[in-house]
């Protein structure tokens, strides 16, 4: 087991005026680790996912990232420009609508191969190769690379945006309703090439989802968030199969059974 | 004999705060032990807590008070009390269970079902294949089933594959939830020679067996969870 | 500023009023002392249409000055409209010397070609820009553009050019090909022909671009490096020409199709008029001019 958190989350709270947005959240999350985060809408789990991937800045708090080089810096105090190349090596972002991730008027083969170019690759031939493989790796036929995203259905959109983040190897993938406007089907396809890339790759994923399925097929642990509060925590089949508070029984409960 | 499972004076009571903050006692006062080589068997009717004690020990429930010590590798884990990691840890390196029910995962087949907690150890995926298939054949399992998803098998046939997931590992501590219940007369004597290797291994290993030729076949012991309850606590 | 007064009552000299050409003499210093950066400036109506060269025609009248000697081509011409149009608009405004001769010219506004005579020390070449964001077709956004320019994130570039790759096998980006300029800033050079990019590498002359609707002004001082962007498996290379002038022999010139028949009858010849008329005055004879001569004896 590693000795050294990915990230220290400590006291984070975001405040819209004197509304809440998230309320003093701590929690350290460690490499291969895969959180989720899970209640209601306006519950606050995407104002917190937005202030950890800092896309927001947080009203308090701090949050400590273990960064390659094994210093740990405070995601707050980076300049932009450190901020932004994490971003787009290190870390992954999936959103829930692929057109928010994605370059939807170039090549799949563009999409993904842009990271490569952003960190300085310059030899086309093995962007291609890489692409090619990435394509494969999510299920996506070799022969759409030239194809734009605008042609995918909205399976194969998600899934080239995940092969988009993960190329540059990242080691943290925040994910938001990564499932959200999926059919059925095409839902239970992407979370098990979810679960075996993150298997596989032994990243450390951050998932936003109201879908207390897709937390317990993809997640080891879990945070149940209400009103901007951390109300529930624990191991993902502890606190679905035992739910302590009030409304974390309420949410178990509510599933439907097929 | 090294004893790698301590249960000291568990308790489990469940709140149930949709109906008006019900408090509803499981068990109390858990004190037992499981010593390596030996096949503990929880006993008592229906509903007293048997299987709420595994869950407890797996740290799938939570429990009130009480300390749940196993020891694996010179180190002694309060399940009851440790962070998520560190049971996770706990369940890939020592600690196994076998539930009733298979929970399956979509497009994964039977066979890599059965392999991973292997490759979760490290273990190469072909080897780990190839120990799964040892373990699929001996229990029957149709070959032609190897590669598909367990979501549409029949009852015995998705228990099988859950024992073989539960055994395939060498872990120091077995939890055994009815690992028969579904399972026809020769199947359960392959379990029944399964359950002696892992006992001749030196694994210690906590059960509850509903079928008496199983629970005659397998027990060293039996633990009457009556004495748990909290019920008759009170009376 | 000293001028004819008399004739010139109603205008400053080159047209511009002088808070206006000190504005955007400012901004093309700022441009010139960060190479390949796009300095916003106030644009100001002038009279005629965006699209027509008013961001060149601002920079030509901040810069110019009575003894300077003017050239303006249009697509490599001198005597097009626009060329025309501008060379007058200077010559009323400014009552400064025109040219045709490359070599005679002190301030050279250019629409789309870089002169074949290379330019030398002292010179200014000063060009029409219309869309001055090399990263706009991919990224929409001004506010995230410029970012990217201030991080100097540009694997977005190269998205372009794999995106070409891709489709047609090989880079087919022709004009507005993308350079970097100095080593930091990513540059479109306005819509020349790539085969134009090398010469502005290390030129001796001073390059100023001006946008007038965008109301940018970029610049590359003398003895800069400008690099166009490639990748290593497919290296930046310039257009070439099967055959020479059709007019005067001209070789490894940029030239023009001229349809001269609806029979499929064409040449080709030199898009640099002031290059092909000098060559041609110095006894150099094409295909085509030297049957014209054979057909009228």
């Amino acid at each position: 087991m590693s000795a050294n958190p990915l990230l220290k989350v400590s006291d984070l709270s975001k405040f819209y005026g004197s509304r809440i947005g998230c309320s003093a959240v701590s929690f350290d999350l460690w490499p291969g680790e895969v959180l989720a985060v899970v209640g209601e809408s306006g519950s606050g789990k995407t104002t917190l996912l937005n202030c950890l991937s800092t896309r927001l800045m947080p009203s308090t708090g701090c949050v400590q990232y273990h960064m390659r080089d094994g210093e740990y810096r405070d995601l707050y105090r980076m300049s932009e420009a450190e901020r932004r190349f994490l971003m787009r090596t290190d870390w992954g972002f999936v959103h829930q609508n692929p057109a928010d991730g994605l370059r939807m008027t170039v090549s799949a083969g563009a999409n993904v191969g842009e990271r490569l170019m952003a960190v300085g690759d310059r030899h086309y031939g093995r962007i291609r190769q890489t692409a090619t493989e990435w394509l494969e790796r999510v299920e996506i036929s070799q022969d759409r690379i030239d194809d734009q995203p605008r042609a995918f259905s909205g399976g194969m959109r998600q899934r080239l945006q995940i092969a988009r983040n993960l190329v540059t190897s990242p080691r943290l993938v925040f994910m938001d309703e990564p499932t959200g406007g999926l059919d059925v089907s095409v839902q239970a396809r992407l979370l098990d090439l979810v679960r075996g890339l993150v298997n596989d790759l032994g990243l450390s994923a951050i998932v936003v989802t109201h879908d207390l399925a897709v937390a317990r097929l993809l997640s080891h642990r879990m945070m149940v968030m209400k009103d901007g509060h951390v109300i529930e925590q624990g191991l993902t089949d502890r606190v679905l199969d035992d739910p302590r508070e009030p409304y974390t029984q309420l949410l178990v409960s509510s599933i439907l059974q097929v | 004999m090294p004893t790698p499972l301590i249960v000291s004076e568990v308790a489990k009571s469940f709140t149930m705060h949709l109906r008006g903050g019900l408090k509803l006692p499981v068990v109390a006062n858990v004190s037992f032990s499981v010593a390596s080589g030996e096949c503990v068997v929880l006993g008592g009717p229906s509903g007293i807590g048997k299987s709420s004690i595994l869950k407890m020990l797996y740290g799938n429930y939570a429990v009130d008070s009480g300390q749940i010590l196993i020891t694996h590798a010179d180190k002694t884990i309060d399940i009851a009390s440790a962070d998520p990691r560190v049971v996770l840890d706990v369940r890939r390196s020592a600690l196994g269970y076998v539930s009733q029910f298979l929970r399956t995962v979509p497009r994964v087949s039977a066979l890599d079902v059965v392999a991973e907690p292997l490759v979760a150890r490290g273990v190469a995926a072909e080897e780990a294949r190839e120990r799964a298939a040892d373990l699929l054949a001996r229990l029957n399992l149709p070959r032609d089933l190897w590669q598909l998803p367990p979501a549409t098998f029949s009852g015995g046939e998705q228990q099988r594959v859950n024992i073989a997931r539960g055994f395939i590992t060498d872990h120091a501590i077995l939890l055994l939830d009815e690992p028969t219940a579904s399972l026809d007369a020769a199947n359960r004597k392959v379990v029944v020679s399964m359950i002696e290797a892992k006992k001749a291994a030196g694994v210690a290993l906590l059960g509850i067996f509903h079928d008496e030729e199983v629970r005659e076949a397998v027990a060293d012991r039996i633990l009457d969870v009556t004495a748990f309850s909290p019920r008759k606590a009170a009376a | 500023m000293s001028m004819p007064a008399t004739e010139l009552a109603a205008y400053n000299f080159a047209y511009l009023d002088e808070q206006t050409k000190r504005m955007i003499r400012r901004a093309i210093l700022k441009a010139i002392a960060i190479p390949g950066y796009q300095v916003p400036f106030a644009s100001r109506e002038m009279p005629m249409p965006y699209g027509w060269g008013t961001g060149g025609v601002q920079v030509t009248a901040a810069i110019l000055g009575p003894q300077d000697v003017l050239k303006v081509i249009d697509q490599g011409a001198d005597d097009t409209t626009n060329a025309v149009s501008i060379r007058a608009f200077f010559q009323k405004v400014a009552n400064v010397a025109v040219t045709t001769h490359t070599g005679e010219a002190t301030v050279i506004q250019t629409r789309h070609r870089i002169p074949e005579d290379t330019l030398r020390e002292g010179q200014v070449l000063v060009y029409q820009v219309p869309i001055p964001e090399p990263l706009r077709f991919l990224e929409p956004r001004e506010t995230e553009t410029r970012k990217m320019h201030a991080l100097e994130e540009y694997g977005l570039m190269h998205v372009k050019l794999y995106e070409d790759i891709a489709r047609h096998g090989r880079i087919a980006t022709t004009y507005a090909y993308p350079v970097k300029v100095a080593g930091r800033y990513v540059m479109d050079p306005s819509p020349t022909p790539k085969f134009d990019n090398p010469k502005m590498h290390r030129s001796e002359a001073l390059q100023l671009f001006g946008a007038g609707r965008e109301k940018r002004i970029y610049a590359v001082p003398p003895f800069t490096d400008v690099v166009s962007l490639d990748f290593e498996d497919h290296p930046f290379e310039v257009q070439s020409f099967d055959k020479p002038c059709a007019l005067c022999g001209a070789r490894h010139v940029y030239l023009d199709e001229v349809v001269l028949d609806d029979r499929g009858g064409r040449m080709f010849v030199c898009s640099d008029t002031d290059y092909c008329e000098t060559r041609r005055a110095d006894g150099h004879v094409g295909e085509m001019l030297g049957q014209s001569q054979e057909a009228a004896e």
